[in-house]
């Protein structure tokens, strides 16, 4: 047994927690703290991103996804009242088989994921990416650089914005 | 340094983390409760896309990218979806896949 | 010679400007219209027969033959292919005036006796469309578009047979005649397929290396496309749809079965003469006989019919007999020796289309005034329509064989055939024209002369459109016969001079001339109890001729009794209990899984996504157990 370094030992930790938040943030009862767990998951996922030397990325996952999205998963539980209609029945049957289906996939990608043997580049463990590449890459336009999808994305934000304003507004 | 962690342990996360998404998904009949199980899948796909581009592919962005437009999809599809969730308990007074299983125009 | 290609195409463009936007003409306008694109293409192709004409004939007398334009349409491979396009030869260039000059008179008549006539649009487009494809039919460079256009003048007779096709007469004529001739047709069909294996070409003259490798089975090939050539020719025992389609517009019986459709078996054998007589003379001498048969049979029945087309009908059966018979007995292609039925055969073609349209076109200028086929209708019209008199006459005596009309030189040269061949054929062939000689003059007796009915009373004769056609077929009927037709065409191309055979001629006019007077005798006043008298004293034969010896009921009993109730049945019942069952059990089955899965389209994604996810489960395992070799 290797002697495991604080990289490996905070990648463990990490990777025990997004594990066991998952399975709670699916299994428990009440839905505030199924919000809770799927925190706890994305606070663990921007840990892996910055551990990746992706300390951008880990950023944005915290900010819109931990900061953002979860509020938002916040305040629509409450306006709807979803803490109350959480109790309902789920077949046995239905439940056995969607069990063993995820249970089965889970295993075989498990197992496909041994048998691979990825051709992997050595890397420079906790470098991060440097956010004036990112930058560069994001607004400019040569090839492998993103301006087109940069401003796409932008106008779906827009269109989700006004889209969900429009939904939600009450019907006169 | 040598690659420490390898590969294989960030995959068995995301797969993890996917195939809970998809069991709640499966199971749950609140429909915020479903979408945070969309949600998870989500970042088990956009993690998979960083790891894989950090280990197969370091010189390049792509996977980094896709990932945080990915994100910012993400964002745009909740907010989308709970505008939706929120008309439907307008007319329901709650949230149940039972209620809107009709795709009726 | 490009031009003759608008022969052609004059008559298609008149059919395809009528039929699409006939409706929006006035009758006058799309008759006019019609004439005058087929009064261009006639004279084109009397330009062609005098340009053909004035060819310069090579050291031997033979004139070339032109292949004006030809493409390969349909390629088969192995150097085997249809081909499309116009041989101009001495036949095809002679059959092209014959036509336009008969469908031209035709027209023109029309534009009088169908005058008023429901659909006379759609009449004038099919009279193009059949001039189109007879035209296309003579000119045929090889058997297969012989083929092609032969189905496309079965298709426009058929269609003008049932031209008045609210009367289910002709309804059920046209569907006779299209059936018998397309079982016929099957034969050529066969024919030409067996002729195209062996020889490797469709065309009329296969090479001379084919010919050695395939000869043999040259004498079956040519033996089924007669078949065809049988059917469409009206040869015992396929002539059955000729009388009944007579139910057409009689200016239709004129053109096309009487001088020109009917003829094409004829035209048909003619075209593969030399292969005929150089390999397969067994089976030409089975067609003399099938043509004598055919003769003496539609003689005798024609002697006793009462309607006047019918009688015109089955006296188009007997001269056509008389056109096969000429060219079965020949035995070599030298006109001089063996060979001089080809010429008489196609010089009898020729007089015939000019006589016996103008006969129909006559008869037609009877019913006309008379409003009815039956000769009870008739009688002493001679006075009240002159000019249909005379004309009639002057068919009635070519037919005969009567100098100087052009039906007696171009018999004269059958019977002369026929007397080289064998004097047996000869005789009978004699016989039966003094058999013709005395039907056509019992009808020309019995319309225009005999015992006056009541509809003869308001009869008057046909306007000028309708007597000029008639005025012109009976100048050409007087002079016709005075071409030196045998230097023009002759089996090998040579050149023939006619001289007439002082006994075999003078014989037969001394039978026709006692024909004709006893037809007088029993029928010119219409008092002889002869007939009549005759008629008892062997009641049997005269309802046996009257009824055409019983073949329909024959065919009848042959296709329904055995044909549909022994064959037929046991496969329809096949067809409904076991094919139809099936597709039906199919059906059911194909509803039944839809039933049974309808329940899982039932809008909750949450469904779906199990089973999509359990069949990506699946699939991977499967996969997976096949990459490992388990399968």
């Amino acid at each position: 047994m290797m002697d495991l370094s604080l990289l490996d030992i905070t990648f463990y930790a990490t990777a025990a927690v997004i594990i066991v938040c998952s399975i709670l943030a699916v299994t428990t009862g009440r839905i505030v703290r199924s919000a809770t767990y799927l925190l706890f998951v994305l606070f663990g996922t921007g840990v892996i991103y910055s551990m990746l030397g992706y300390t951008y990325l880990g950023a944005v996952q915290l900010m819109v996804y931990a900061g953002g999205i979860v509020v938002l998963y916040i305040f629509s539980i409450l306006l709807t009242r979803s803490s109350q209609t959480m109790r309902y029945r789920i077949g046995r049957g239905r439940l056995a088989a969607v069990l063993a289906a995820t249970a089965t996939g889970a295993v075989l990608v498990i197992f496909l994921l041994a048998s691979q043997h990825f051709a992997l580049v050595a890397i420079p463990q906790g470098v991060e990416l440097p956010a004036r590449e990112i930058g560069h890459a994001m607004i400019g336009s040569d090839k492998y650089q993103y301006v087109l999808p940069f401003e796409i994305v932008s106008v779906l934000l827009v269109a989700c914005m006004i889209g969900a304003i429009l939904i939600a507004r009450r019907h006169k | 340094m040598e690659l420490e962690i390898h590969v294989f342990h960030y995959l068995v996360v995301s797969t993890v983390m996917l195939f809970c998404g998809i069991y709640g998904f499966c199971t749950r009949k609140n429909l915020l409760a479903m979408l945070i199980s969309v949600e998870l899948m989500l970042n088990a796909s956009n993690i998979n896309f960083a790891v894989f581009n950090r280990y197969l592919f370091p010189g390049q962005l792509e996977g980094h990218f896709f990932s945080l437009f990915g994100i910012a999809i993400a964002a745009a599809e909740t907010a989308v979806a709970i505008a939706i969730i929120i008309n439907v308990y307008r007319n329901f007074n709650r949230v149940l896949t039972d209620d809107v299983s009709h795709m009726k125009g | 010679m490009e031009y003759t290609l608008y022969i052609l195409l004059l008559p298609l463009l008149s059919f395809l400007i009528l039929a699409l936007t006939g409706m929006k003409w006035t009758h006058r306008a799309a008759g006019l219209f019609a004439t005058g694109l087929l009064a261009v293409a006639a004279l084109l192709s009397w330009t062609a027969v005098a340009d053909y004409l004035a060819l310069a004939p090579d050291a031997t007398g033979v004139r070339p033959e032109l292949l004006p334009f030809c493409f390969e349409w349909l390629p088969f491979g192995h150097g085997l292919g249809i081909n499309l396009g116009l041989l101009i030869d001495a036949p095809s260039v002679l059959m092209l005036g014959v036509i336009s000059t008969v469908s031209l008179m035709v027209h023109i008549y029309s534009l009088g006796y169908m005058k008023g006539e429901r659909g006379f649009q759609r009449y004038y487009a099919f009279l193009g469309l059949f001039s189109f494809a007879m035209m296309g039919l003579v000119v045929a460079p090889g058997v297969f578009q012989m083929y092609l256009f032969w189905e496309l003048v079965g298709v426009s007779s058929y269609l003008l047979i049932g031209f008045y096709y609210t009367r289910p007469a002709a309804i059920a004529a046209s569907k006779k005649a299209f059936i018998v001739t397309r079982f016929a047709d099957l034969g050529f069909l066969i024919g030409i397929l067996i002729y195209g294996y062996y020889l490797g070409t469709f065309d009329f003259r296969p090479d001379p290396a084919a010919l050695a490798a395939g000869g043999m089975m040259l004498p079956w090939a040519l033996g089924l496309m007669f078949v065809g050539g049988a059917g469409k020719s009206a040869m015992l025992p396929l002539h059955i749809w000729l009388p009944d389609a007579m139910e057409g517009p009689t200016p239709v019986s004129a053109l096309i079965h009487a001088a020109t459709m009917v003829v094409a078996g004829v035209y048909q054998v003619a075209r593969l003469f030399p292969l005929f007589v150089t390999y397969a003379p067994e089976v030409l001498h089975a067609i003399a006989w099938v043509g004598a048969l055919t003769a003496l049979y539609a003689a005798i029945v024609a002697c006793v019919q009462t309607d006047i087309k019918r009688v015109l009908a089955f006296s188009t059966i007997s001269q056509i007999g008389f056109m096969m018979v000429a060219l079965g007995v020949c035995t070599s292609t030298d006109p001089h020796t063996g060979g001089l039925g080809y010429m008489a055969s196609l010089f009898h073609l020729t007089t015939h289309a000019l006589f016996k349209a103008l006969l129909f076109l006559g008869a037609g200028s009877v019913i006309h005034a008379v409003h009815s086929n039956e000769m009870s209708a008739m009688g002493r019209l001679a006075g009240r329509m002159p000019l249909t008199h005379i004309t009639f006459l002057i068919a009635c005596l070519a037919i005969a064989g009567i100098p100087p009309f052009s039906g007696f030189f171009s018999k004269d040269e059958i019977l002369t055939a026929c007397f080289r061949y064998s004097p047996t054929i000869g005789w009978t062939m004699t016989g039966i024209a003094a058999l013709t000689a005395f039907y056509m003059f019992r009808l020309y007796c019995r319309i225009f002369w005999g015992k006056a009915s009541q509809e003869t009373e308001h009869a008057h004769e046909s306007p000028a459109v309708m007597t000029l056609p008639l005025l012109i077929l009976a100048a050409l009927t007087c002079v016709m016969g005075w071409v030196p037709f045998g230097t023009f065409i002759s089996a090998d191309g040579t050149p023939y001079e006619i001289h007439l055979d002082m006994q075999v001629a003078l014989t037969s006019i001394a039978f026709a001339v006692v024909a004709i007077a006893l037809a007088l005798t029993f029928y010119l006043n219409g008092h002889s109890t002869v007939p009549t008298r005759i008629e008892k004293a062997c009641p049997k034969l005269h309802q046996a001729a009257y009824r055409r010896f019983y073949f329909d009921e024959m065919w009848q009993f042959v296709t329904h009794r055995i044909i549909f109730g022994c064959l037929s049945t046991p496969i329809a019942w096949f067809d409904r209990h076991v094919i139809d069952r099936f597709m039906d059990f199919m059906a059911w089955s194909a509803n039944a899984a839809g039933e049974e899965l309808q329940p899982l389209q039932n809008g909750r994604v949450q469904t779906y996504m199990i089973l999509f996810l359990g069949g990506i489960v699946a699939l991977t395992i499967i996969l997976l157990l096949a990459a490992e070799g388990m399968f």
